[in-house]
């Protein structure tokens, strides 16, 4: 998960827009802090403290080398910040080494995957689909973890639309989410088991993290609106499929498979219109 | 150019983090169970001293457990529901000095089992004639496990059967027969139980009783007028059952005091234990639980508990603990609790925990340390019972871990339906009509059990497979006893939905060791919660004495100790729980020694 939102686009209203619209880089920084928060004082969702410094430390200090060596240029942090964070939430170990592979794939990927100058994948998302992928005996995801608090979904869903609102994001969320509720009717249908069954997993952090700073990362997602919105649907008809053949981390794996396709093709096609979009 | 070279470095590192995890994680450590061929004994016996033989019907045990039945509303998921309630308790119901073995069984109207042993290798079912069979009869419930506590200082053990349904007391009389005794007792009129153990909390004499809820109290599993009877979260549900906490009175009755002294939370209870770990005299209680953290109470003189579990640091990771049991692994001393939880690789890496005491000051600030990783001893699979001995006398306590969940039709699995549900928010997971329909799927289901032998250095190693026939059986209790009184620890498997497994250790080496089995006369006459000290040849092992720890289970009332081939012991000191210390020098050795607590 990569925030890096445009600020030009958001309106001017008074001082205090104008402050948000000068600092929006934060906001998506804070407001994942603001989930990890809730969750560790509500429930205590981290089992160990170290291994999110490590994901967060890995991926800062991987960001701040690279780009320096590799671009030549300084970038700013926030962005590794939440892939870090993101990596130290979604990946469940005993050991601390994936904490640091899995951040250091992340951001290596922003680096080496790249089509005219653009990286194509979501660098978390990368980072934990593979370490996940693999299966191993060391590494799991955030996919049975955290409380059922309904108070603290609440907040987090109401901060979560207001940003990517704000953000000129709301589309994707939202598209996703009615996506994913057709589609959880349609799987229901097919396999017999209850519509609420097939709805459980949106209401569970994994979920939160996805549709609120994965599915809406601007510099991985394609430069039209329409094209957001199709690419949006694509990722939950092929998670659709997955979760039709068992994948648990269905999700990750679909925008893993869909995002860069579509990334690759908008920057061949609307290599202007990107350009200018460059953040 | 730098900024090329940069680039190169970048990709190279790139691909070999990819090209590093994926030989990472195609390398399972736990591969188990090997090559077995005629060779496997022979072996076995000589790279690790030891051989688990199964001898089920050259002994003549015969019982299989059948799993409870269910509401048909839980039809769904009925597998999961079902999937407790094969324990196996050790005991000398008749004073003979020989080990007999109790079975439950879980289906309404099937019979628990009471093996006598006959001394000749073989044993006999004589749970009908003694009283204690037909005890899962319609609106009773059914039996989940049973542990042995002379509650009344007769001198003979008397039977705790706990269920889901009514717990049963049943008083031995004399070794012949046994008499129910739960009516006016105290026990409560129905616990959906996993779970319960004999202690002597305020150390009066006389043994209590704990028992620890799982469902709700106020459900009968077989009859539901509600499918609303699921945690209400993966980790942090406080939905399960009550726990019991019941004074006996010295008088056949027991005085529920559980409120008073502080043990209000619901959990959903799966294992307990009670040992002193802060050297005042009182036994702690230990309570493993699923869903959520587990509960460690200290006891504050006999007088209440405080749970200290996030403090001492036990209770701070939640997990599915599902066992609880003590052993010595280091030989320094000191006790830790081996708890278990659940390992599938790629889905859910919870790992078993060994909780070492690591405070220099456990009397007010007790303070543990998880070692199971750094020991070798912490993913198994999804664990249940484990119990810790010496299987090869070489000094050293090894560990036995039950493994494995539901073993329906090969290469399916429920994981994938099961995480749907658990991810969900409480109205969704809490209610098992929303859990998808099993199928008949397995669901870390034909595991192999875990055998990790103390390799002396504080490491384990993992001889699954390597020590035993294999076999997958979806395995539940564990106890360890001397069967056939040779001189070493033979083990009990209880199996869910199938045949236990009775494992005769043959030892083939010549290590010495020495057994002591504690009557207490101030002390409870069982000498519930005394510990014994050994040492010898610049080791010391602390060891002690429980009415029913781990899973479901209870090891023989003897506490065995393997010497290796020192053939002198230098001490061993006894603490018992009336807070008098007993000191022997050079006991026998290779022998049983009875010790009566000096008044």
């Amino acid at each position: 998960m990569q925030q890096e939102y445009k600020l030009e686009s958001l309106p001017k209203t008074n001082a205090f827009s104008e402050w948000v619209k000068n600092n929006f880089q934060y906001i998506p920084p804070a407001f994942i802090t603001l989930i990890l928060l809730i969750g560790q004082f509500t429930y205590g969702i981290l089992d160990s403290y170290v291994n999110l410094v490590v994901s967060i430390g890995t991926s800062v200090i991987a960001e701040i080398i690279l780009a320096r060596t590799v671009l030549g240029t300084t970038k700013n942090l926030a962005s590794a910040y939440i892939s870090g964070i993101s990596v130290g939430i979604l990946i469940r170990s005993n050991v601390i080494w994936p904490y640091f592979v899995t951040a250091l794939l992340s951001i290596l990927s922003k680096y080496v995957l790249r089509y005219k100058g653009r990286h194509l994948w979501n660098p978390s998302n990368f980072g934990v689909s593979w370490m996940l992928f693999l299966g191993s005996m060391n590494v799991a995801g955030l996919s049975i973890q955290w409380g059922s608090n309904l108070a603290a979904m609440a907040v987090i869903w109401t901060l979560g639309l207001l940003i990517v609102n704000r953000a000129k994001r709301l589309h994707v969320t939202v598209t996703y989410v009615i996506s994913f509720v057709i589609l959880a009717y349609v799987r229901c249908l097919i396999t017999g088991d209850a519509f609420l069954a097939e709805l459980a997993p949106l209401t569970g952090p994994m979920y939160q993290l996805f549709i609120f700073f994965m599915i809406t990362d601007p510099p991985t997602s394609v430069s039209t609106r329409k094209g957001r919105i199709i690419v949006v649907i694509l990722v939950a008809l092929v998670e659709f499929v997955l979760r039709l053949n068992h994948f648990i981390y269905a999700p990750f794996f679909a925008l893993c498979l869909v995002g860069p396709v579509a990334k690759f093709i908008d920057l061949k096609w609307n290599v202007p219109k990107a350009q200018l979009q460059k953040t | 150019m730098k900024r090329k070279a940069a680039k190169t470095v970048a990709v190279v590192m790139f691909i070999a983090l990819l090209i590093l995890t994926f030989v990472l994680s195609r390398n399972n450590p736990s591969s188990g169970n090997d090559i077995v061929d005629s060779q496997q004994k022979e072996t076995s016996l000589k790279k690790y001293g030891f051989y688990l033989e199964p001898v089920n019907q050259v002994a003549g045990i015969t019982f299989k457990h059948v799993c409870p039945d269910v509401d048909p509303k839980l039809d769904n998921i009925k597998m999961q529901i079902a999937s407790m309630g094969a324990s196996v308790s050790v005991c000398d119901f008749d004073n003979d000095s020989w080990n007999d073995l109790y079975f439950t069984n879980s289906k309404t109207g099937s019979r628990n089992a009471l093996y006598h042993n006959l001394h000749n290798g073989k044993f006999e079912d004589v749970a009908a004639s003694m009283g204690i069979a037909d005890v899962n009869t319609e609106g009773t419930g059914v039996s989940m496990g049973a542990v042995w506590g002379d509650y009344d200082n007769d001198g003979y053990k008397d039977l705790l059967l706990y269920k889901w349904g009514k717990p049963e007391l049943f008083h031995n009389i004399n070794g012949k027969r046994f008499e129910r005794v739960t009516e006016g007792s105290g026990l409560p009129g129905w616990v959906n139980a996993n779970s319960a153990i004999w202690f002597d909390f305020n150390n009066d004499g006389l043994l209590d009783i704990f028992i620890g809820g799982y469902y709700k109290e106020g459900l009968h599993l077989d009859s539901l007028n509600t499918t609303k009877i699921m945690p209400e979260s993966f980790r942090y549900s406080n939905n399960g059952g009550r726990k019991y906490l019941l004074m006996n009175m010295g008088n056949g009755k027991f005085k529920d005091v559980t409120e008073e002294y502080g043990l209000t939370s619901t959990k959903w209870v799966l294992a307990a234990a009670a040992a002193d770990f802060n050297g005042d005299g009182f036994p702690e209680l230990y309570v493993a639980d699923d869903y959520n953290v587990d509960e460690f109470y200290l006891n504050d003189g006999g007088k209440k508990f405080v749970e200290e579990g996030s403090a001492a640091g036990i209770g701070r990771i939640p997990k599915s603990g599902m066992n609880a049991s003590f052993g010595d692994i280091n030989n320094d001393g000191n006790v830790g609790i081996y708890t278990t939880n659940i390992t599938e690789k790629g889905i859910l890496i919870q790992g078993n925990n060994y909780w070492q005491p690591n405070s220099e000051d456990m009397k007010n600030n007790p303070s543990f340390v998880n070692l199971a990783q750094i020991s070798g001893i912490e993913n198994a699979g999804w664990s249940y019972g484990a119990q810790f001995g010496d299987l090869n006398n070489d000094g050293f306590m090894d560990l036995y871990v039950a493994n494995g969940f539901i073993s329906a039709k090969k290469n399916t699995s429920y994981w994938y339906d099961y995480s749907k549900v658990t991810g969900g928010n409480s109205a969704i997971i809490g209610d098992a009509k929303n859990w998808p329909d099993m199928q008949g799927k397995s669901q870390s289901g034909y595991e192999e059990d875990k055998i990790w032998l103390n390799n002396s250095d504080g490491l384990f190693e993992d001889v699954s497979g390597k020590v035993c026939p294999p076999s997958t059986y979806d395995g539940r209790a564990v106890a360890m006893a001397d069967l056939w009184n040779r001189g070493v620890l033979d083990v009990i498997v209880a199996n869910q939905n199938n045949i236990p497994l009775i494992y005769k250790n043959d030892t083939g080496n010549t290590n010495h060791w020495v057994d002591f089995d504690l009557q207490g006369t101030v002390s409870n006459a069982d000498a519930v919660g005394a510990k014994v000290v050994v040492e010898w040849d610049g080791k010391k092992q602390a060891q002690i004495v429980t009415g029913g720890m781990g899973f479901s289970s209870q090891n023989q009332h003897r506490l065995h100790f393997g010497l290796g081939k020192s053939n002198k012991i230098d001490e061993v000191i006894i603490y018992w729980p009336s807070g008098y210390v007993d000191k022997i020098q050079n006991p026998q050795i290779d022998k049983l020694n009875t010790i009566k607590e000096s008044k």
